[in-house]
């Protein structure tokens, strides 16, 4: 039996080698592969950002957050009010989607997980995230536009609440799921109430989560020209009122990007680069300020 | 003196329930039934918890020993489709009375999880916590709870220097004795036990365990345990239970030593399970 045995060893070492051999090859094969197609991703991004520093640097002066755009054919000015006005809306955006989704959110999670009318308002915060965006700004022109008789930023605010508040809803739930249930069992074992529980346990252990979804939101909110296009309308003075047709970066970029003077194309170009980066620094500050505390 | 539960649904005497006589009853069970929806984990459960002493529950996984002790502070009905039958009766007064607010029941009754669940706070705040969600704020009440409950559960040396670090920078069994000072900052006449010891090293558990036989000077200590050994260190008496009834019930050393029930013995002897 033993040379028989001893074959066969052989045969298995063989045979082991050339599969690890294979395996080996292989496992190197597909990193390389991994890392490549992660590499080609970023293809896309730095081109844009190349694109946009090279085409909207020439532009870019302290005068253009300052200055009012030019009409026209003419040289000079800046997009200022563009900058107010989208923050602005986005400011009237938040006040208005973020209480409501974030004590939705603590109602889903907190007071009523099991109910039926949980399933349904998660359900439909699902289907609302793949609303597109111009629906919205449809929606808030029928809503307030027509009833008030004038574009405004209160009309875009609306619209881009309406974009905001199932991302804030829905990731303020995952952010209050996240919140280790013994922290619950604990202060409920104390015989603390619902309220306490929620207000002095779960809540501060999710806000820094609640607020960098809030952020995200934020930032996709600030990008947005479809629900403010016909509901803030443009305007090419300084905003006095909250009720009358606004200015926003990206309706700006869309109208002077579409127009024959070089120097309005050009400006379009450093607007979306003011826009990018604010978009970018608000998703950094996100990070930064909240990513830590709740690992 | 030693009784074995029958499984009849007809009332059950009072005295087959308790052990021994001369031991005040404290928690009594009363016919009951409990369920996870369709699913019933528990079967006309019938026994009297004595006062000022410690009584272990010990029994397979699933056996119904975790899910009773979670009645007792009515803590299973935050759990959905949860439904009981028959009655648990702390001090004379049913629990589950119309007139009993769930509040004010579980601030009677101290609980220790099986795993420590210190909220990522300090120290301090950790054991007030308890007398802050009643409305007692009064720093030097607040001072004197700290020191009282900390030195009952033998922490108070080690950490008095750093009361307000965060807790979750303690040791496992540290945080789990931190865990304890809570549940009884607020002085509760119970405490339940939801195996305290089974994510702990022998060290700490031995601390604990020193810990409970002191503890039951103050509070009826009710403690779930996988540790036969644990149970026959720290408990008065012992409830075995198996696939959600009560087998057998009595004192510690008798369960131990000469137990009735067929089932009981193969289980402390390692025959199954």
């Amino acid at each position: 039996m033993r040379p028989n045995s001893n074959t066969a060893v052989h045969f298995f070492l063989n045979h082991e080698k050339k599969t690890s051999l294979f395996r080996l090859w292989s496992n190197q094969f597909l990193t390389v592969l991994c890392v490549l197609f992660s590499l080609f991703t970023l293809v896309p991004l730095f081109s844009l950002l190349y694109l946009l520093i090279k085409k909207g640097l020439p532009l870019l002066h302290f005068s253009v957050f300052t200055k009012l755009p030019p009409p026209p054919g003419l040289h000079g000015g800046g997009f200022g009010n563009a900058i107010v006005g989208t923050i602005t809306m986005v400011g009237i955006a938040t006040l208005l989607s973020a209480p409501l989704g974030i004590l939705g959110a603590i109602y889903i999670s907190e007071y009523a997980p099991h109910s039926s009318l949980t399933a349904t308002v998660r359900f439909i915060a699902k289907l609302l995230t793949g609303i597109p965006s111009i629906i919205c700004g449809a929606f808030a022109f029928a809503l307030v536009v027509l009833h008030t008789g004038e574009f405004s930023a209160l009309a875009g605010g609306v619209a881009l609440s309406i974009l905001m508040l199932p991302t804030i809803l829905l990731t303020s739930e995952q952010a209050l799921i996240g919140v280790p249930s013994s922290y619950r069992d604990a202060s409920y074992g104390l015989g603390a109430t619902p309220f306490q529980t929620i207000w002095c346990i779960v809540l501060p252990e999710a806000l820094p989560a609640m607020m960098m979804g809030m952020m995200l939101a934020v930032a996709r909110a600030a990008g947005e020209t479809a629900p403010v296009l016909f509901t803030a309308l443009f305007s090419q003075q300084w905003a006095s009122s909250i009720m009358e047709p606004t200015a926003s970066l990206s309706v700006l970029i869309y109208n002077f990007s579409a127009l024959p003077y070089h120097y309005q194309v050009q400006m379009a170009w450093t607007a979306s680069l003011v826009l990018v980066a604010m978009v970018t620094g608000i998703n950094i500050l996100a990070q930064l300020l909240f990513r830590r505390k709740f690992q | 003196m030693n009784q074995q539960i029958k499984n009849s649904t007809e009332q059950v005497p009072s005295e087959v329930m308790s052990p021994s006589s001369d031991m005040e009853t404290f928690i009594k069970v009363i016919n009951f039934n409990f369920f996870y929806g369709k699913k019933q984990t528990l079967f006309n459960i019938n026994f009297a918890i004595p006062t000022k002493h410690v009584t272990s529950f010990i029994g397979p996984s699933g056996s119904g020993k975790s899910t009773l002790l979670r009645n007792f502070n009515r803590m299973n009905e935050l759990l959905p489709g949860v439904r009981h039958e028959g009655d648990i009766a702390i001090d004379g007064k049913s629990i589950f009375d119309a007139s009993i607010e769930i509040i004010a029941l579980r601030r009677r009754i101290g609980m220790v999880f099986q795993k420590s669940n210190p909220f990522p706070r300090s120290i301090y705040e950790n054991v007030v916590f308890p007398l802050r969600i009643m409305g007692r704020n009064k720093r030097s009440l607040l001072n004197e709870t700290v020191e009282r409950s900390l030195r009952s559960v033998a922490l108070w040396d080690e950490v008095k220097d750093r009361l307000h670090e965060n807790a979750l920078g303690l040791s496992g069994g540290q945080m789990q004795r931190l865990c304890i000072a809570r549940a009884i900052s607020s002085q509760p006449e119970i405490l339940l036990m939801d195996e305290p010891c089974s994510a702990l090293d022998p060290i700490a558990t031995a601390k604990i365990e020193e810990l409970i036989v002191e503890l039951k000077k103050e509070f009826t200590i009710v403690i779930v345990t996988h540790s036969m050994q644990q149970a026959s260190r720290v408990s008065d008496l012992t409830a075995f239970f198996n696939f959600g009834k009560l087998i057998e019930f009595d004192h510690t050393h008798r369960i131990f030593t000469a137990p009735i029930e067929k089932q009981t013995e193969d289980y402390i002897t390692g025959r199954f399970g």
